[in-house]
């Protein structure tokens, strides 16, 4: 009989090659499923995994890798820290469209300028839509002691009819002859957000991430209000002890996490999608979710795991069109992934042990 | 003391039992006679309890063995040992608050009678033996002392042999613990033995034949505790040479810590709300109070930390007002505070010392700059700590719940005390540390007041309490007594001020 044993103190060694197990265990029941619907297993696997970096088409999908994985990093970042806290702001997806819409308004309430400083402004008002929207859950939660699970989550539904709202009512194109969605911002150099380097993928949502990454680590690993995070998350009541005010927490995490999916959306929008669209968010911010638990909540894991999660999604689509797998298998492969990662955790903090069955 | 023992009940055979890491029991032997009351002393840590698991059949020996009455012995599950004639009142009551006592009761056996009948053996059990309860009252509305009683008797319905008590006076006020005693004596003189588990060595030397003293596994010594001093079965249970704290005759100063007034609501769910309570701490004094567990300590503690906030003008330092300052801001003016509950709430059990030094030293000792953490400034104080206070650990980066107790609590309390502070606030100081550990404890609190600071202590220990403090006062019910001059208190007194024996001093009048 298996039996577990809490280890006295958290294995290093497990909770850095958990990620690299969950990895590999995905690959091996992700196989067999793919060969139960039956496609070759080798096959599948090599499309989403290899052929994205080193096949045929790698010279375009590469570039499409930072494209992807930028706004899940920028996400997934600000949510790690409120997920750390013990905050779970799950509506990031809401706080991404709403920085996008926001953004998008105050570019195009002064089309046609072609003063460039109109895009770091149309960043801060991003980031500020993005903010305001998870300020809702945040008040509510300080205030009223709310869920914020269920508060921000509702959020999500309400900010994709705004979307749908925008896309056909008060941004729409005026010159799109009625068609939904608003200009596309290729033709509006100012407020575009362009590639840095062509061929590349990059854009200013890629650097913001890496700067995001950065900002982050130092916080975590070098400021208080870091280690207060890490603190309220762990141990509640030893925060409370140590002076940390919960509502300021819940405040500060929520507001980051918004602020920086407010911004995902302005780079999205401004940049590879060009327009708002009644179809604008493809779900980064719930992917993000995943994302931040992939990277162990630590920045740096987040953004290997960004760039891992992007690397599946290109592949999955390569395989869906080449192969013909169900979209349907690509997500359950995707959420193998968070189980399995999820599972193997069990051993930073437990050892199993063969248990000697106890004579009666 | 032998003249009234009979023959032998119980004898343990060179019983070993390990647990991956440590050997609980190594080669313990010892025997207990029929109408003996037996103690088993020893240090947390030292085997006590895992004996007496054994015995009572929830854990099996690796080897050894046990023999009942001539009879080998050795139960599989505790239900086999009650056949045996083997009763236990364990530490921590296992009672349904909701449930009244004959319903409590009636769970616990393995066939119980109808209610009205189990109702009336109660009521004559608790009266033969001077244990007053009644079946039909809700166990939540029953004091500590009471809900033991419904353990005991429970125990006593099966009327049995032995009779294993795991520290039984560690929930009760003295008067609470002589009719308790009584009770021992008189099951005692009906010829049943009793296996009394505890560290308190006064006790034992007053109710207990023989002694049988544990240290990390081991028998040690076995001995008559009436023919010892106190002095000498603590020695022999730590095996060193106590030296009792030194008190110093320092003058008093001027009040550090003021409270007026202090009432509040309990954040803790069940808990007990805080009743006008009012005192002054000067500098330089100790300031002991005393009560059961449950009765506003943590509350308290809470009230002073800062965790919990009320109006500016009940909480003083320094004649500041404080009571709207949450914890950093009271730290800043001086006061330090440790609570009870190390894990979780004192100290962050997955973090690292370091990480847990940083927790409540990041304010007095400056370890941060302009929000930063000096991490190198951090993991310095945390190694003072561990030198300063003797913590065994392989170093600073081990997570707090990777050190035992006692020897966390030593790093808690050293953290706190070695901030330099003014005001001092520690509730449970020594609970689960070692008596060495314990003693050198209380030496740093007492030269931290002889430094001038003023230091209150919540304690159930009342021992320690009568050692360190220079002033005592009680919580009842969320109200505290009236500070006293602990010099001319008597034990009586004290048990008044703890709330006596919630109206039960006439039980043993007809006995």
């Amino acid at each position: 009989m298996l039996r577990l044993e809490k280890r006295p103190t958290p294995s290093v060694f497990w909770s850095r090659a958990t990620p690299v197990l969950a990895v590999a265990l995905t690959m091996i029941a992700g196989s067999v499923m793919f060969a139960v619907l039956g496609k070759n297993p080798f096959e599948a696997i090599r499309t989403i995994f290899w052929d994205p970096l080193f096949g045929e088409f790698a010279w375009y999908l590469r570039g499409q890798l930072l494209v992807k994985a930028g706004p899940l990093v920028l996400i997934a970042v600000g949510l790690s820290l409120g997920f750390r806290a013990g905050i779970w702001n799950i509506g990031a997806e809401g706080q991404y469209i709403m920085g996008a819409v926001i953004g998008a308004a105050v570019g195009l309430a002064v089309y046609p300028t072609e003063n460039r400083l109109i895009f770091p402004v149309m960043i801060v008002a991003g980031a500020l839509g993005g903010w305001a929207w998870a300020m809702i859950p945040a008040i509510l939660k300080t205030r009223f002691n709310t869920n914020e699970i269920l508060v921000s989550l509702m959020l999500v539904y309400v900010a994709q009819t705004i979307l749908a709202m925008a896309s056909t009512g008060f941004l729409r194109n005026p010159e799109g002859a009625g068609f939904p969605g608003s200009r596309n911002f290729s033709s509006y150099p100012a407020a575009a957000n362009p590639e840095l380097i062509a061929g590349s993928g990059l854009h200013w949502g890629g650097v913001a991430a890496l700067a995001t990454v950065v900002a982050a680590y130092v916080l975590l690993q070098r400021h208080i209000l870091g280690f207060q995070i890490k603190l309220a998350g762990q141990a509640p009541r030893a925060a409370r002890y140590a002076g940390v005010k919960p509502e300021r927490l819940v405040l500060f995490c929520m507001g980051v996490a918004g602020a920086l999916a407010g911004m995902a959306g302005l780079f999205e929008v401004t940049g590879p999608a060009g327009q708002i669209s009644i179809d604008f968010n493809v779900g980064y911010g719930f992917t993000a979710i995943i994302v931040a638990f992939l990277g162990r909540l630590n920045p740096i894991g987040i953004l290997l795991a960004g760039l891992l999660m992007a690397l599946t999604y290109i592949g999955g689509e390569m395989a869906s069109t080449n192969l013909g797998l169900p979209s349907a298998a690509i997500q359950a492969f995707q959420g193998m992934l968070l189980f399995f990662l999820l599972a193997c955790d069990l051993l930073t903090n437990f050892r199993i042990r063969l248990a000697q069955v106890e004579a009666r | 003391m032998n003249a009234n023992a009979g023959a032998e009940l119980l004898r343990i055979d060179g019983v070993t039992k390990a647990y991956p890491g440590v050997i609980a029991n190594s080669d313990v032997s010892f025997s207990i006679r029929e109408g003996e009351v037996h103690a088993l002393l020893g240090e947390n840590g030292a085997g006590k309890s895992t004996l007496v698991k054994m015995i009572y059949g929830l854990i099996k020996p690796d080897s050894g063995h046990m023999v009942w009455r001539g009879e080998a012995y050795a139960p599989a599950k505790p239900s086999m040992a009650r056949t045996a004639g083997v009763a236990m009142v364990f530490q921590h009551f296992s009672l349904f608050e909701a449930l009244d006592v004959a319903e409590n009761v009636a769970l616990g056996m393995e066939n119980p009678p109808p209610m009205r009948e189990l109702a009336a053996r109660i009521r004559a059990v608790s009266e033969e033996y001077g244990l007053p309860l009644d079946p039909g009252r809700m166990v939540g509305d029953l004091s500590a002392g009471e809900r033991q009683r419904v353990e005991i008797i429970r125990c006593l319905l099966q009327s049995p042999k032995l009779l294993i008590m795991d520290e039984p006076t560690s929930v009760l006020t003295p008067q609470e613990v002589e009719i308790l005693f009584e009770t021992l004596r008189k099951l005692k003189a009906e010829g049943t033995s009793i296996l009394y588990i505890s560290h308190k060595l006064e006790e034992i030397r007053s109710l207990c034949d023989e002694a049988t003293i544990l240290r990390r596994g081991k028998v040690v010594a076995t001995c008559t505790p009436r023919e010892k001093t106190a002095r000498e079965l603590a020695e022999m249970m730590v095996g060193a040479t106590l030296t009792p704290p030194e008190r110093r005759a320092g003058e008093k100063g001027e009040v550090a810590l003021g409270v007026s007034d202090l009432s509040l609501a309990s954040p803790i769910p069940f808990g007990t709300s805080l009743k006008g309570i009012s005192f002054a701490v000067s500098k330089g004094e100790v300031l002991g109070i005393a009560g059961v567990a449950g009765n506003g300590q943590d509350e308290l503690l809470l009230a002073l930390s800062g965790e919990i906030t009320t109006e500016p003008d009940r909480i003083r330092i320094h004649s500041h007002p404080v009571g709207d300052l949450g914890p950093v801001e009271r730290r800043k003016a001086g006061l330090v505070a440790a609570p009870e509950e190390r894990l979780g709430h004192a100290a962050a059990p997955n973090m690292s010392l370091t990480e847990n030094a940083l927790l409540s030293g990041a304010v007095r000792k400056g370890l941060t700059r302009n929000g930063f953490i000096d991490w190198a400034g951090t993991e310095s104080f945390a190694r003072a700590i561990i030198e300063g206070f003797d913590v065994r650990t392989p170093g600073t980066h081990v997570a707090a719940r990777a050190l035992s107790g006692g020897n966390l609590q030593k790093f808690v309390i050293g953290r706190e005390l070695m901030q330099d502070p003014e005001v001092i606030v520690i509730n449970q100081p020594t609970w689960g540390v070692d008596a060495a550990a314990a003693a050198s404890i209380r030496q740093a609190i007492l030269d931290r007041a002889a430094a001038g600071a003023a230091v209150v202590v919540i304690s159930q220990d009342l021992d320690e309490l009568l050692e360190i403090a220079d002033t005592f006062a009680a919580l009842n019910e969320g109200r505290m007594t009236r500070p006293r001059p602990v010099e001319g208190l008597s034990i009586e007194e004290i048990g008044l001020m703890m709330g006596g024996a919630h109206g039960m001093e006439v039980a043993h009048h007809g006995a």
